[in-house]
Protein backbone atom coordinates (compact mmCIF):
# COMPACT_ATOMS: atom_id res chain seq x y z
CA UNK A 1 0.00 0.00 0.00
CA UNK A 2 2.69 2.39 1.07
CA UNK A 3 4.78 2.04 -2.06
CA UNK A 4 1.66 2.50 -4.15
CA UNK A 5 0.94 5.75 -2.31
CA UNK A 6 4.40 7.04 -3.01
CA UNK A 7 4.11 6.16 -6.65
CA UNK A 8 0.88 8.12 -6.86
CA UNK A 9 2.44 11.11 -5.20
CA UNK A 10 5.66 11.15 -7.15
CA UNK A 11 4.54 13.10 -10.23
CA UNK A 12 2.93 15.69 -8.01
CA UNK A 13 6.13 16.80 -6.28
CA UNK A 14 6.61 19.53 -8.88
CA UNK A 15 3.30 21.15 -8.08
CA UNK A 16 3.57 22.50 -4.49
CA UNK A 17 5.54 25.52 -5.70
CA UNK A 18 2.58 26.67 -7.73
CA UNK A 19 0.30 26.42 -4.74
CA UNK A 20 2.65 28.24 -2.38
CA UNK A 21 3.77 30.90 -4.77
CA UNK A 22 1.81 32.96 -7.27
CA UNK A 23 3.14 36.05 -8.97
CA UNK A 24 0.32 38.18 -7.69
CA UNK A 25 1.31 37.47 -4.08
CA UNK A 26 4.35 39.68 -4.69
CA UNK A 27 1.97 42.59 -4.44
CA UNK A 28 1.07 41.96 -0.80
CA UNK A 29 3.88 43.92 0.95
CA UNK A 30 3.39 46.85 -1.43
CA UNK A 31 -0.37 46.94 -0.82
CA UNK A 32 0.06 46.70 2.94
CA UNK A 33 2.59 49.53 2.87
CA UNK A 34 0.29 51.74 0.74
CA UNK A 35 -2.69 51.19 3.03
CA UNK A 36 -0.72 51.65 6.23
CA UNK A 37 1.33 54.69 5.32
CA UNK A 38 -0.71 56.49 2.67
CA UNK A 39 -4.41 55.64 3.03
CA UNK A 40 -4.70 55.47 6.82
CA UNK A 41 -2.72 58.72 7.35
CA UNK A 42 -5.09 60.55 4.99
CA UNK A 43 -8.09 59.16 6.87
CA UNK A 44 -6.45 60.36 10.09
CA UNK A 45 -6.07 63.84 8.59
CA UNK A 46 -9.82 63.95 7.98
CA UNK A 47 -10.47 62.64 11.50
CA UNK A 48 -8.17 65.20 13.16
CA UNK A 49 -9.58 68.03 11.05
CA UNK A 50 -13.04 67.39 12.51
CA UNK A 51 -12.18 66.68 16.12
CA UNK A 52 -10.78 68.61 19.09
CA UNK A 53 -7.89 67.99 21.50
CA UNK A 54 -9.84 65.31 23.36
CA UNK A 55 -10.64 63.45 20.14
CA UNK A 56 -14.36 64.31 20.25
CA UNK A 57 -16.15 65.35 17.05
CA UNK A 58 -16.01 69.11 16.53
CA UNK A 59 -16.22 71.82 13.88
CA UNK A 60 -13.76 74.08 15.75
CA UNK A 61 -11.06 74.00 13.07
CA UNK A 62 -13.60 74.62 10.30
CA UNK A 63 -15.29 77.50 12.10
CA UNK A 64 -11.89 78.86 13.12
CA UNK A 65 -10.73 78.88 9.53
CA UNK A 66 -13.71 80.73 8.08
CA UNK A 67 -13.91 83.31 10.87
CA UNK A 68 -10.21 84.15 11.17
CA UNK A 69 -9.13 86.66 8.57
CA UNK A 70 -5.43 85.74 8.81
CA UNK A 71 -6.14 82.11 7.91
CA UNK A 72 -8.24 82.96 4.86
CA UNK A 73 -5.54 85.43 3.94
CA UNK A 74 -2.94 82.64 3.98
CA UNK A 75 -5.07 80.73 1.46
CA UNK A 76 -5.51 83.77 -0.81
CA UNK A 77 -1.83 84.74 -0.75
CA UNK A 78 -0.87 81.13 -1.50
CA UNK A 79 -3.21 80.95 -4.48
CA UNK A 80 -2.08 84.37 -5.70
CA UNK A 81 1.66 83.67 -5.53
CA UNK A 82 1.14 80.20 -7.06
CA UNK A 83 -0.76 81.74 -10.00
CA UNK A 84 1.93 84.36 -10.50
CA UNK A 85 4.77 81.84 -10.29
CA UNK A 86 3.07 79.48 -12.73
CA UNK A 87 2.37 82.30 -15.18
CA UNK A 88 5.92 83.72 -15.07
CA UNK A 89 7.44 80.24 -15.38
CA UNK A 90 5.25 79.54 -18.43
CA UNK A 91 6.10 82.89 -20.02
CA UNK A 92 9.83 82.23 -19.62
CA UNK A 93 9.74 78.47 -20.16
CA UNK A 94 7.42 78.24 -23.19
CA UNK A 95 9.62 80.10 -25.69
CA UNK A 96 12.66 78.46 -24.16
CA UNK A 97 11.26 74.96 -24.68
CA UNK A 98 10.20 75.96 -28.20
CA UNK A 99 13.72 77.11 -29.11
CA UNK A 100 15.35 74.11 -27.45
CA UNK A 101 13.16 71.70 -29.43
CA UNK A 102 13.55 73.58 -32.74
CA UNK A 103 16.25 71.86 -34.78
CA UNK A 104 16.92 75.12 -36.65
CA UNK A 105 17.88 76.90 -33.43
CA UNK A 106 19.41 74.23 -31.27
CA UNK A 107 20.88 70.85 -32.12
CA UNK A 108 22.59 70.32 -28.78
CA UNK A 109 20.81 67.85 -26.50
CA UNK A 110 23.31 68.50 -23.68
CA UNK A 111 21.83 72.02 -23.32
CA UNK A 112 18.51 70.48 -22.28
CA UNK A 113 20.29 68.42 -19.62
CA UNK A 114 21.95 71.62 -18.38
CA UNK A 115 18.54 73.20 -17.78
CA UNK A 116 17.48 70.23 -15.66
CA UNK A 117 20.82 69.73 -13.86
CA UNK A 118 20.15 72.33 -11.10
CA UNK A 119 17.48 69.96 -9.78
CA UNK A 120 20.32 67.67 -8.69
CA UNK A 121 21.87 70.30 -6.42
CA UNK A 122 20.29 70.29 -2.96
CA UNK A 123 17.31 72.61 -3.19
CA UNK A 124 17.76 74.17 0.25
CA UNK A 125 21.31 75.06 -0.74
CA UNK A 126 20.04 76.55 -4.01
CA UNK A 127 17.51 78.62 -2.10
CA UNK A 128 20.30 79.89 0.15
CA UNK A 129 22.38 80.77 -2.91
CA UNK A 130 19.44 82.67 -4.41
CA UNK A 131 18.96 84.62 -1.20
CA UNK A 132 22.66 85.51 -0.95
CA UNK A 133 22.60 86.83 -4.52
CA UNK A 134 19.38 88.78 -3.93
CA UNK A 135 20.75 90.22 -0.69
CA UNK A 136 23.84 91.31 -2.59
CA UNK A 137 21.54 93.03 -5.10
CA UNK A 138 19.71 94.59 -2.14
CA UNK A 139 16.46 92.69 -2.79
CA UNK A 140 16.28 90.97 0.58
CA UNK A 141 13.45 89.82 2.80
CA UNK A 142 13.70 93.04 4.79
CA UNK A 143 13.03 95.29 1.79
CA UNK A 144 10.94 93.27 -0.64
CA UNK A 145 9.77 90.01 0.99
CA UNK A 146 7.13 89.30 -1.69
CA UNK A 147 9.38 90.01 -4.67
CA UNK A 148 12.21 87.95 -3.18
CA UNK A 149 9.87 85.00 -2.58
CA UNK A 150 8.45 85.22 -6.10
CA UNK A 151 11.94 85.25 -7.65
CA UNK A 152 12.93 82.27 -5.51
CA UNK A 153 9.84 80.32 -6.61
CA UNK A 154 10.47 81.00 -10.29
CA UNK A 155 14.11 79.97 -9.88
CA UNK A 156 13.10 76.72 -8.28
CA UNK A 157 10.20 75.66 -10.51
CA UNK A 158 11.48 76.74 -13.93
CA UNK A 159 13.16 73.37 -14.67
CA UNK A 160 9.87 71.60 -13.82
CA UNK A 161 8.13 73.72 -16.47
CA UNK A 162 10.81 73.38 -19.12
CA UNK A 163 10.91 69.57 -19.07
CA UNK A 164 7.24 68.72 -19.90
CA UNK A 165 7.01 71.62 -22.37
CA UNK A 166 10.17 70.47 -24.14
CA UNK A 167 8.88 66.89 -24.50
CA UNK A 168 5.59 68.06 -26.06
CA UNK A 169 7.41 70.55 -28.31
CA UNK A 170 9.49 67.67 -29.69
CA UNK A 171 6.26 65.98 -30.78
CA UNK A 172 4.80 69.05 -32.53
CA UNK A 173 3.45 68.08 -35.95
CA UNK A 174 5.55 70.25 -38.30
CA UNK A 175 3.38 69.56 -41.34
CA UNK A 176 0.33 70.99 -39.59
CA UNK A 177 2.22 74.21 -38.93
CA UNK A 178 3.38 74.39 -42.54
CA UNK A 179 -0.16 73.70 -43.72
CA UNK A 180 -1.36 76.57 -41.57
CA UNK A 181 1.12 78.94 -43.27
CA UNK A 182 0.24 77.59 -46.71
CA UNK A 183 -3.41 78.26 -46.05
CA UNK A 184 -2.58 81.91 -45.44
CA UNK A 185 -2.37 82.22 -41.66
CA UNK A 186 0.14 84.69 -40.27
CA UNK A 187 2.62 83.62 -37.55
CA UNK A 188 0.34 84.94 -34.78
CA UNK A 189 -2.72 83.04 -36.05
CA UNK A 190 -0.63 79.91 -36.55
CA UNK A 191 0.58 80.16 -32.97
CA UNK A 192 -2.88 80.71 -31.45
CA UNK A 193 -4.78 78.21 -33.59
CA UNK A 194 -2.20 75.50 -34.13
CA UNK A 195 0.97 75.51 -32.01
CA UNK A 196 -0.76 76.42 -28.74
CA UNK A 197 -3.49 73.72 -28.93
CA UNK A 198 -0.88 71.16 -29.97
CA UNK A 199 1.27 71.93 -26.93
CA UNK A 200 -1.64 72.08 -24.48
CA UNK A 201 -0.87 68.73 -22.74
CA UNK A 202 2.61 70.03 -21.95
CA UNK A 203 1.19 73.27 -20.55
CA UNK A 204 -1.26 71.38 -18.34
CA UNK A 205 1.43 69.13 -16.88
CA UNK A 206 3.71 72.15 -16.40
CA UNK A 207 0.94 73.85 -14.42
CA UNK A 208 0.39 70.80 -12.21
CA UNK A 209 4.15 70.61 -11.63
CA UNK A 210 4.33 74.21 -10.34
CA UNK A 211 0.98 75.30 -8.92
CA UNK A 212 0.53 72.92 -5.99
CA UNK A 213 4.20 72.77 -4.97
CA UNK A 214 4.32 76.60 -4.87
CA UNK A 215 1.25 76.83 -2.64
CA UNK A 216 2.61 74.26 -0.25
CA UNK A 217 6.26 75.25 -0.24
CA UNK A 218 7.85 76.05 3.06
CA UNK A 219 11.61 76.52 2.68
CA UNK A 220 11.54 79.03 -0.18
CA UNK A 221 9.01 81.42 1.33
CA UNK A 222 10.45 81.08 4.83
CA UNK A 223 14.04 81.73 3.75
CA UNK A 224 13.56 84.39 1.10
CA UNK A 225 10.94 86.48 2.87
CA UNK A 226 12.69 85.99 6.22
CA UNK A 227 9.45 84.65 7.66
CA UNK A 228 7.34 87.61 6.53
CA UNK A 229 5.23 85.73 3.99
CA UNK A 230 3.09 82.86 5.25
CA UNK A 231 1.88 80.37 2.66
CA UNK A 232 -0.16 77.22 3.33
CA UNK A 233 3.08 75.26 3.70
CA UNK A 234 4.48 77.68 6.27
CA UNK A 235 1.22 77.60 8.17
CA UNK A 236 1.15 73.82 8.37
CA UNK A 237 4.80 73.81 9.44
CA UNK A 238 3.96 76.27 12.22
CA UNK A 239 1.10 74.04 13.38
CA UNK A 240 3.49 71.10 13.33
CA UNK A 241 6.04 72.96 15.51
CA UNK A 242 3.26 73.88 17.96
CA UNK A 243 1.82 70.33 17.80
CA UNK A 244 -1.53 71.89 16.86
CA UNK A 245 -2.63 68.75 15.00
CA UNK A 246 -6.31 69.65 14.56
CA UNK A 247 -5.69 73.06 13.02
CA UNK A 248 -2.85 71.72 10.85
CA UNK A 249 -5.01 68.81 9.67
CA UNK A 250 -7.77 71.17 8.58
CA UNK A 251 -5.28 73.21 6.51
CA UNK A 252 -3.93 69.98 5.03
CA UNK A 253 -7.50 68.92 4.22
CA UNK A 254 -8.05 72.17 2.33
CA UNK A 255 -4.93 71.43 0.33
CA UNK A 256 -6.15 67.87 -0.34
CA UNK A 257 -9.41 69.31 -1.69
CA UNK A 258 -7.49 71.67 -3.98
CA UNK A 259 -5.38 68.72 -5.21
CA UNK A 260 -8.59 66.78 -5.87
CA UNK A 261 -10.10 69.63 -7.86
CA UNK A 262 -6.95 70.11 -9.93
CA UNK A 263 -6.84 66.35 -10.61
CA UNK A 264 -10.42 66.45 -11.88
CA UNK A 265 -9.44 69.34 -14.13
CA UNK A 266 -6.43 67.53 -15.62
CA UNK A 267 -8.45 64.31 -16.05
CA UNK A 268 -11.13 66.19 -17.97
CA UNK A 269 -8.43 67.75 -20.06
CA UNK A 270 -7.00 64.33 -20.90
CA UNK A 271 -10.44 63.13 -21.95
CA UNK A 272 -10.94 66.16 -24.17
CA UNK A 273 -7.50 65.58 -25.57
CA UNK A 274 -8.11 61.94 -26.43
CA UNK A 275 -11.51 62.78 -27.92
CA UNK A 276 -9.89 65.51 -29.98
CA UNK A 277 -7.31 62.99 -31.10
CA UNK A 278 -10.01 60.53 -32.10
CA UNK A 279 -11.94 63.08 -34.12
CA UNK A 280 -8.95 63.80 -36.34
CA UNK B 1 18.57 83.29 -39.40
CA UNK B 2 17.26 86.07 -37.17
CA UNK B 3 15.21 83.45 -35.36
CA UNK B 4 18.27 81.30 -34.84
CA UNK B 5 20.37 84.13 -33.37
CA UNK B 6 17.52 85.34 -31.18
CA UNK B 7 16.78 81.81 -29.99
CA UNK B 8 20.41 81.12 -29.16
CA UNK B 9 20.74 84.39 -27.24
CA UNK B 10 17.52 83.66 -25.32
CA UNK B 11 18.60 80.11 -24.40
CA UNK B 12 22.03 81.18 -23.15
CA UNK B 13 20.67 84.22 -21.31
CA UNK B 14 18.19 82.12 -19.30
CA UNK B 15 20.84 79.46 -18.71
CA UNK B 16 23.27 82.04 -17.27
CA UNK B 17 20.56 83.62 -15.09
CA UNK B 18 19.55 80.18 -13.81
CA UNK B 19 23.09 79.30 -12.81
CA UNK B 20 24.01 82.76 -11.50
CA UNK B 21 23.31 82.17 -7.75
CA UNK B 22 25.21 78.89 -7.70
CA UNK B 23 28.12 80.25 -9.73
CA UNK B 24 28.46 83.25 -7.44
CA UNK B 25 28.39 81.05 -4.36
CA UNK B 26 31.10 78.91 -5.98
CA UNK B 27 33.23 81.95 -6.82
CA UNK B 28 33.07 83.09 -3.20
CA UNK B 29 34.12 79.65 -1.99
CA UNK B 30 37.68 80.79 -2.72
CA UNK B 31 37.66 83.57 -0.14
CA UNK B 32 36.95 83.28 3.58
CA UNK B 33 34.67 86.33 3.86
CA UNK B 34 31.50 85.99 5.95
CA UNK B 35 29.20 87.46 3.27
CA UNK B 36 28.86 86.87 -0.42
CA UNK B 37 29.94 90.12 -2.09
CA UNK B 38 32.85 90.70 0.26
CA UNK B 39 36.24 89.54 -1.11
CA UNK B 40 39.06 88.86 1.38
CA UNK B 41 41.63 87.63 -1.10
CA UNK B 42 42.01 84.24 -2.78
CA UNK B 43 42.35 81.19 -0.55
CA UNK B 44 41.55 77.48 -0.48
CA UNK B 45 41.04 77.60 3.31
CA UNK B 46 37.30 76.87 3.16
CA UNK B 47 37.83 73.37 1.77
CA UNK B 48 39.83 71.93 4.69
CA UNK B 49 37.47 73.79 7.00
CA UNK B 50 34.52 72.03 5.35
CA UNK B 51 36.00 68.58 5.97
CA UNK B 52 36.87 69.47 9.57
CA UNK B 53 33.33 70.69 10.25
CA UNK B 54 31.83 67.77 12.18
CA UNK B 55 28.24 69.01 11.95
CA UNK B 56 28.29 69.11 8.15
CA UNK B 57 30.13 65.81 7.80
CA UNK B 58 27.66 64.03 10.10
CA UNK B 59 24.73 65.48 8.16
CA UNK B 60 26.34 64.39 4.89
CA UNK B 61 26.81 60.87 6.26
CA UNK B 62 23.20 60.69 7.47
CA UNK B 63 21.90 61.95 4.12
CA UNK B 64 23.84 59.32 2.18
CA UNK B 65 22.83 56.46 4.50
CA UNK B 66 19.14 57.38 4.37
CA UNK B 67 19.22 57.86 0.60
CA UNK B 68 20.83 54.48 0.02
CA UNK B 69 18.71 52.48 2.50
CA UNK B 70 15.41 54.09 1.51
CA UNK B 71 16.17 53.67 -2.20
CA UNK B 72 16.94 49.98 -1.67
CA UNK B 73 13.73 49.41 0.31
CA UNK B 74 11.63 51.39 -2.20
CA UNK B 75 13.12 49.54 -5.14
CA UNK B 76 12.44 46.16 -3.58
CA UNK B 77 8.88 47.00 -2.49
CA UNK B 78 8.03 48.94 -5.64
CA UNK B 79 9.35 46.32 -8.05
CA UNK B 80 7.63 43.38 -6.36
CA UNK B 81 4.49 45.51 -6.07
CA UNK B 82 4.51 46.36 -9.77
CA UNK B 83 5.06 42.72 -10.79
CA UNK B 84 2.36 41.50 -8.41
CA UNK B 85 -0.17 44.09 -9.49
CA UNK B 86 0.56 43.46 -13.16
CA UNK B 87 -0.42 39.79 -12.82
CA UNK B 88 -3.44 40.43 -10.58
CA UNK B 89 -7.07 40.79 -11.61
CA UNK B 90 -7.95 43.93 -13.50
CA UNK B 91 -9.98 45.66 -10.77
CA UNK B 92 -7.15 45.10 -8.26
CA UNK B 93 -4.50 46.42 -10.64
CA UNK B 94 -6.59 49.52 -11.38
CA UNK B 95 -7.07 50.16 -7.66
CA UNK B 96 -3.35 49.83 -6.93
CA UNK B 97 -2.57 52.07 -9.92
CA UNK B 98 -4.78 54.86 -8.67
CA UNK B 99 -3.65 54.49 -5.05
CA UNK B 100 -0.08 54.85 -6.29
CA UNK B 101 -1.04 58.13 -7.95
CA UNK B 102 -2.09 59.71 -4.63
CA UNK B 103 1.37 60.46 -3.22
CA UNK B 104 2.57 61.63 -6.63
CA UNK B 105 -0.07 64.34 -7.02
CA UNK B 106 -0.38 65.12 -3.32
CA UNK B 107 1.52 68.02 -1.79
CA UNK B 108 4.63 66.81 0.01
CA UNK B 109 3.80 68.71 3.18
CA UNK B 110 0.36 67.09 3.40
CA UNK B 111 1.94 63.64 3.17
CA UNK B 112 4.53 64.64 5.76
CA UNK B 113 1.87 65.92 8.17
CA UNK B 114 -0.37 62.90 7.66
CA UNK B 115 2.52 60.51 8.38
CA UNK B 116 3.49 62.53 11.46
CA UNK B 117 -0.07 62.34 12.73
CA UNK B 118 -0.08 58.58 12.11
CA UNK B 119 3.09 58.18 14.17
CA UNK B 120 1.75 60.43 16.94
CA UNK B 121 -1.53 58.51 16.95
CA UNK B 122 0.13 55.08 16.97
CA UNK B 123 2.57 56.24 19.67
CA UNK B 124 -0.28 57.44 21.85
CA UNK B 125 -2.81 54.66 21.48
CA UNK B 126 -0.94 51.54 20.37
CA UNK B 127 2.72 51.58 21.41
CA UNK B 128 2.36 53.96 24.39
CA UNK B 129 5.72 55.49 23.54
CA UNK B 130 7.26 58.16 21.35
CA UNK B 131 7.91 56.62 17.93
CA UNK B 132 10.04 59.19 16.11
CA UNK B 133 13.42 57.67 15.21
CA UNK B 134 15.48 56.61 12.23
CA UNK B 135 12.72 54.14 11.33
CA UNK B 136 9.97 56.75 11.00
CA UNK B 137 12.33 58.85 8.87
CA UNK B 138 13.04 55.81 6.71
CA UNK B 139 9.31 55.13 6.26
CA UNK B 140 8.83 58.77 5.28
CA UNK B 141 11.50 58.55 2.60
CA UNK B 142 10.13 55.25 1.29
CA UNK B 143 6.65 56.81 0.99
CA UNK B 144 8.26 59.63 -0.98
CA UNK B 145 10.01 57.45 -3.57
CA UNK B 146 7.99 54.21 -3.68
CA UNK B 147 5.36 55.36 -6.23
CA UNK B 148 8.09 56.51 -8.59
CA UNK B 149 9.69 53.06 -8.57
CA UNK B 150 6.27 51.55 -9.30
CA UNK B 151 5.59 53.83 -12.26
CA UNK B 152 9.05 53.31 -13.75
CA UNK B 153 8.80 49.49 -13.56
CA UNK B 154 5.19 49.27 -14.84
CA UNK B 155 5.83 50.29 -18.49
CA UNK B 156 8.67 47.74 -18.74
CA UNK B 157 6.25 44.99 -17.72
CA UNK B 158 3.76 46.16 -20.32
CA UNK B 159 6.42 46.15 -23.04
CA UNK B 160 7.60 42.66 -22.15
CA UNK B 161 6.64 39.67 -24.27
CA UNK B 162 4.20 37.78 -21.98
CA UNK B 163 4.99 34.39 -23.53
CA UNK B 164 8.63 34.55 -22.35
CA UNK B 165 7.61 33.73 -18.78
CA UNK B 166 5.28 30.94 -19.90
CA UNK B 167 8.00 29.51 -22.10
CA UNK B 168 10.39 29.40 -19.14
CA UNK B 169 7.77 27.51 -17.12
CA UNK B 170 7.16 25.09 -20.00
CA UNK B 171 10.88 24.43 -20.20
CA UNK B 172 10.84 23.33 -16.57
CA UNK B 173 11.78 26.46 -14.64
CA UNK B 174 10.10 26.98 -11.28
CA UNK B 175 8.12 30.25 -10.99
CA UNK B 176 10.90 31.71 -8.81
CA UNK B 177 13.62 30.86 -11.30
CA UNK B 178 11.51 32.19 -14.15
CA UNK B 179 11.01 35.45 -12.27
CA UNK B 180 14.71 35.82 -11.51
CA UNK B 181 16.15 34.69 -14.83
CA UNK B 182 13.53 35.77 -17.35
CA UNK B 183 11.36 38.53 -15.92
CA UNK B 184 13.93 40.47 -13.91
CA UNK B 185 16.45 41.00 -16.74
CA UNK B 186 13.60 42.28 -18.93
CA UNK B 187 12.47 44.95 -16.46
CA UNK B 188 15.94 45.80 -15.10
CA UNK B 189 16.24 49.21 -16.85
CA UNK B 190 12.99 50.31 -15.18
CA UNK B 191 14.16 49.02 -11.80
CA UNK B 192 17.47 50.87 -12.12
CA UNK B 193 15.89 54.16 -13.13
CA UNK B 194 13.46 53.79 -10.22
CA UNK B 195 16.40 53.27 -7.88
CA UNK B 196 18.26 56.34 -9.16
CA UNK B 197 15.10 58.45 -8.95
CA UNK B 198 14.60 57.30 -5.35
CA UNK B 199 18.13 58.37 -4.45
CA UNK B 200 17.70 61.84 -5.98
CA UNK B 201 14.33 62.35 -4.29
CA UNK B 202 15.71 61.32 -0.92
CA UNK B 203 18.85 63.48 -1.22
CA UNK B 204 16.79 66.55 -2.03
CA UNK B 205 14.05 66.11 0.54
CA UNK B 206 13.51 68.59 3.33
CA UNK B 207 9.85 68.52 4.44
CA UNK B 208 9.46 64.79 5.04
CA UNK B 209 12.78 64.63 6.91
CA UNK B 210 11.91 67.63 9.08
CA UNK B 211 8.54 66.13 10.04
CA UNK B 212 9.31 62.45 10.56
CA UNK B 213 12.84 62.45 11.99
CA UNK B 214 13.75 61.45 15.52
CA UNK B 215 17.00 60.75 17.28
CA UNK B 216 19.58 58.32 15.98
CA UNK B 217 22.03 57.53 13.19
CA UNK B 218 25.30 59.51 13.28
CA UNK B 219 23.69 62.15 15.50
CA UNK B 220 23.28 59.64 18.32
CA UNK B 221 21.10 61.04 21.08
CA UNK B 222 20.32 64.24 19.17
CA UNK B 223 17.74 64.70 16.41
CA UNK B 224 18.91 63.34 13.06
CA UNK B 225 20.17 66.14 10.81
CA UNK B 226 20.29 65.62 7.06
CA UNK B 227 22.04 68.09 4.78
CA UNK B 228 18.72 69.74 3.96
CA UNK B 229 17.57 70.19 7.55
CA UNK B 230 21.03 71.37 8.67
CA UNK B 231 21.34 73.92 5.88
CA UNK B 232 17.77 75.11 6.45
CA UNK B 233 18.44 75.61 10.16
CA UNK B 234 21.65 77.56 9.51
CA UNK B 235 20.36 79.77 6.68
CA UNK B 236 17.05 80.61 8.36
CA UNK B 237 18.37 83.94 9.63
CA UNK B 238 21.97 84.13 8.35
CA UNK B 239 23.60 83.96 4.90
CA UNK B 240 24.99 80.63 3.70
CA UNK B 241 27.96 79.83 6.00
CA UNK B 242 31.40 80.00 4.29
CA UNK B 243 32.03 76.24 4.52
CA UNK B 244 28.73 75.55 2.77
CA UNK B 245 29.98 77.58 -0.18
CA UNK B 246 32.82 75.07 -0.54
CA UNK B 247 30.24 72.27 -0.26
CA UNK B 248 28.21 73.88 -3.09
CA UNK B 249 31.28 73.81 -5.34
CA UNK B 250 31.87 70.13 -4.59
CA UNK B 251 28.22 69.15 -5.18
CA UNK B 252 28.24 71.19 -8.40
CA UNK B 253 31.34 69.37 -9.63
CA UNK B 254 29.78 65.98 -8.85
CA UNK B 255 26.63 66.95 -10.78
CA UNK B 256 28.74 68.28 -13.66
CA UNK B 257 30.65 64.99 -13.91
CA UNK B 258 27.31 63.14 -13.85
CA UNK B 259 25.96 65.33 -16.66
CA UNK B 260 29.09 64.73 -18.76
CA UNK B 261 28.86 60.97 -18.21
CA UNK B 262 25.16 60.87 -19.09
CA UNK B 263 25.77 62.90 -22.24
CA UNK B 264 28.67 60.69 -23.27
CA UNK B 265 26.55 57.59 -22.67
CA UNK B 266 23.71 59.01 -24.80
CA UNK B 267 26.15 60.03 -27.52
CA UNK B 268 27.66 56.54 -27.53
CA UNK B 269 24.20 54.95 -27.63
CA UNK B 270 22.97 57.05 -30.54
CA UNK B 271 26.21 56.31 -32.47
CA UNK B 272 25.77 52.63 -31.74
CA UNK B 273 22.19 52.70 -33.02
CA UNK B 274 23.23 54.59 -36.14
CA UNK B 275 25.99 52.13 -37.01
CA UNK B 276 23.55 49.26 -36.50
CA UNK B 277 21.04 50.92 -38.78
CA UNK B 278 23.75 51.49 -41.41
CA UNK B 279 24.79 47.86 -41.23
CA UNK B 280 21.22 46.78 -41.85
CA UNK B 281 20.91 49.23 -44.72
CA UNK B 282 24.12 47.83 -46.20
CA UNK B 283 22.70 44.35 -46.17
Amino acid sequence: MKSNDLALRAPKTKKPHLVLFKRKYLCIPYTVFLVLFIIIPIILIVYYAFSDDTGAFSFDALVGFFTTWTKINVLFISIFIALQTTLICLLIGYPLAYFLADKKVNKNVVLVTLFIAPMWINFVLRTGATRDLLTWMNINGGNYPYLATLIGMVYNYLPFVILPLYTTMLKLDKSQIEASYDLGANPFQTFIKNILPQSLPGIVSAITMTFMPTMSSYVISDTLSEGKITLLGNYIYLDFSNTAWNDGSFMALIMLVIVGISMLFTKNNEKVDSKGGASW
Amino acid sequence: MVKKIFGQIYIWLILIIMYLPILILMAFSFTDAVYVGQWNGFTFDLYPRLFQNQEIMIALGNTLIIALVSALVSTLLGTTGAIGAFYSKKWFRKTIDSLTQIPIVNAEIVMALSLTILFVFMGQYIFQTQLFSFWTLLIGHVVLSLPFVYISVKPKLQQMDPSLYEAALDLGATPRTALRKVLLPEILPGVLSGFLLSITLSLDDFIISAFTRGTGLLNGEANIETLSTLIQATIKKRPVPPEMRALTTIIFLVVAVAVVLVSLYRFYQSKHKKSHAQERMGR
